[in-house]
């Protein structure tokens, strides 16, 4: 190992070989690299020059609008649709393949109930009416002059990482299994500019927003969040929203559940109460053994995981340094600290955070880890500003039962054998083996 | 309750004011809502005998015969409780409002037609609906009275978390 200093130890500051977070500050580390089963092939046999072809020709001539590298042609989402309603259903974002904190556009989790509508925004209109002084249609053109804000902030599907709560555990990739979330940086105007326009009623409590898909879809939001941080955006990472995220209007709550974040927002109506639309009682509450269910749970709590290695992967390059990466987050406000554990949660070391850590955003943790070569198992723990501690799976479902379908942050188990494949595993073996009847996604 | 507090006048940013005004004719156009009382439901009436014809037609190819589920939604004929390891949540176990079953069908379905259903179509599935479920007999008539009367067995399923 070279370049090390002496004020950082290279000794194990956890079992099974994790070090200092601080190790990778430095500079001329040899890493391995976790690599996926199924990549491309890529230069194979192939003798590397000093001036390899694309050096002796010109290059490409500009585009419009840039694509990724051909040879990134893996790194797409994962559809689920509904097996006779295909463009009913929820899409991937492949979380294993990415690093930083923002989701690519094009690779944003999608949640349509039926279908993305193609909206002329030239005959969208906003129409804010209820319990509010001046009922008032507002077009895109007019919102387009108001005051913004951006705010980075995730949006997570109520439904993501459902699959944990199966009792064999799924050996999807980290992302198309925990990959209906997302990160933006959203621009808009804030509700509360509009609400305090149209003279919203001090009884009016809940606000029911539709959208302008299909679906029509409808929810209720507690005037409390409208006016807190609500935002009608307009825009994602800089440019226009996608018509898959809501185009041209959609609200974002940011922390609350996704499906509260309407898109394709047409209405908003003032109400005294909830609207108790299909999608906030048979659907989106979390039945408890009691056989009571859980309604409006807006926040989404804290959850990690480590997106490489992750399941599926392979640490092919053998035994040696590798850098451990993953995404911690909380509808709560910031992640305070991440602990990573390589031998299966005996031992913790607190993984070093990307700045700038953002209240309610992706947190990207990293550590480095001397794998030896032998079995080791990795989880990571996520705590939040509020000092809520991401649960073991054993907790969460202790505490909510299996049949919540909604809401599962349980901490994510990924074994590495001696050959450095790596599946999913759940601490407890009893619970693997003793059945196997999966939770059906019903995405309708 | 929430978290957060509610910004006082000063501190929301005053807009360009550029709403236009909408009168009632337009709102009420816009608003399709059905509040859990019944407020909101319109005229028109239909029964489940009506409804099962049009079940058959629009509705069976995804949620089955007698809407015993298939690709879409089991929607009745639980079998299992609330409280079994494997919970079948229908109409008739889990939803705790009848008029959400109107508002829902006629602002969404059916899937490759929303919203081309009349009214009294939208009664007559919501009553075959009921009647599948045990919860209202085959000839009674659902209108905006009589669906705003219909009281769910899950009614008091639910707790409010509110957070």
């Amino acid at each position: 190992m070279t370049g090390q200093k002496k004020s950082v130890p290279v000794t194990p500051v956890a079992g099974n070989g994790l070090l200092d977070r601080r190790l990778f500050l430095q500079s001329g580390l040899v890493l391995g690299a976790a690599q996926l089963v199924a990549g491309k092939a890529r230069a194979a046999g192939r003798e590397q020059t000093a001036r390899p072809e694309w050096m002796n020709v010109p290059g490409q001539p500009f585009t419009l609008y840039g694509q990724p590298a051909e040879y990134e042609d893996e790194v797409v989402r994962y559809p689920s649709p509904n097996r006779q309603l295909r463009n009913n259903g929820a899409s991937w974002t492949p979380l294993h393949r990415l690093e930083g904190m923002i989701t690519p556009n094009g690779l944003h989790y999608e949640r349509h109930h039926n279908g993305v509508p193609q909206i002329n925004p030239d005959e969208h209109r906003l129409l804010v009416h209820g319990m509010v002084r001046q009922p008032a249609f507002f077009t895109i053109d007019n919102l387009l002059r108001y005051p913004m804000r951006s705010q980075i902030c995730f949006v997570e599907c109520g439904g993501n990482s459902n699959a944990g709560w199966n009792k064999a555990p799924s050996q999807a990739e980290a992302g198309y299994f925990h990959g209906l979330v997302s990160c933006s940086e959203w621009t808009g105007v804030p509700l509360s500019t509009l609400l305090a326009e149209v003279g919203l009623d001090n009884k009016a409590g809940w606000l029911i927003a539709d959208g302008a898909d299909a679906f029509a879809m409808n929810i209720s939001i507690p005037v409390e969040k409208a006016m807190d941080d609500a935002m009608l955006a307009l825009y994602q990472n800089g440019e226009r929203l996608r018509p898959e995220n809501g185009y041209p209007l959609r609200l974002i709550l940011p922390g609350w559940e996704g499906v509260l974040n309407v898109k394709w927002l047409r209405s908003l109506k003032a109400a005294a109460e909830p609207i108790m639309a299909r999608n906030e009682t048979a659907r989106y509450t979390e039945l408890l053994p009691s056989g009571k269910a859980r309604m409006f749970t807006f926040t989404m709590d804290a959850k990690s995981l480590i997106t490489s290695p992750s399941g599926g992967m392979v640490l092919k390059q053998g035994p040696g340094l590798y850098q451990v990466s993953g995404l911690a987050w909380s509808g709560r406000g910031r992640i305070e600290q991440v602990d990573v554990s390589a031998d299966g949660g005996e031992t913790w070391a607190p993984a070093e955070l990307q700045a700038p850590v953002v209240p309610k955003a992706f947190t990207r943790f990293r550590i480095p880890w001397q794998w030896d070569g032998a079995p080791a198992v990795l989880k990571s723990r996520a705590v939040d500003e509020t000092g809520y501690v991401q649960p073991e799976r054993e907790q969460l479902i202790a505490a909510q039962g299996r049949q919540g379908f909604y809401h599962y942050n349980a901490i994510v188990t990924w074994s590495v054998d001696e050959y450095g494949t790596v599946t999913h595993v759940y601490t407890s073996e009893a619970q693997a083996a003793d059945s196997d009847i999966s939770i059906d996604a019903g995405w309708d | 309750m929430l978290a957060g507090t509610n910004p006082g006048a000063d501190e929301i940013r005053p807009g360009p004011n550029l709403g236009e005004p909408a009168d009632s004719r337009a709102v009420s156009s816009y608003d399709w809502g059905i509040m859990p009382d019944g407020a909101g439901l319109p005229e028109g009436s239909g029964t489940a005998v009506q409804g099962r014809v049009i079940y058959d037609r629009l509705c069976v190819s995804c949620h089955g015969p007698g809407g015993l589920g298939d690709s879409g939604d089991q929607l009745a004929g639980a079998q299992m409780q609330l409280t079994d390891e494997w919970p079948e949540k229908t109409i008739g176990t889990f939803w705790p409002y009848a008029p959400t079953l109107f508002d829902f069908i006629r602002r969404s379905k059916p899937m490759m037609q929303p919203g081309s259903l009349s009214n009294s179509e939208v009664y007559a599935l919501t009553a075959y609906l009921l009647y599948l479920n045990d919860i209202i007999p085959e000839d009674r008539e659902m209108n905006a009275d009589t669906l705003a009367g219909v009281k769910m067995p899950n009614r008091d399923g639910f707790i409010q978390v509110l957070d």
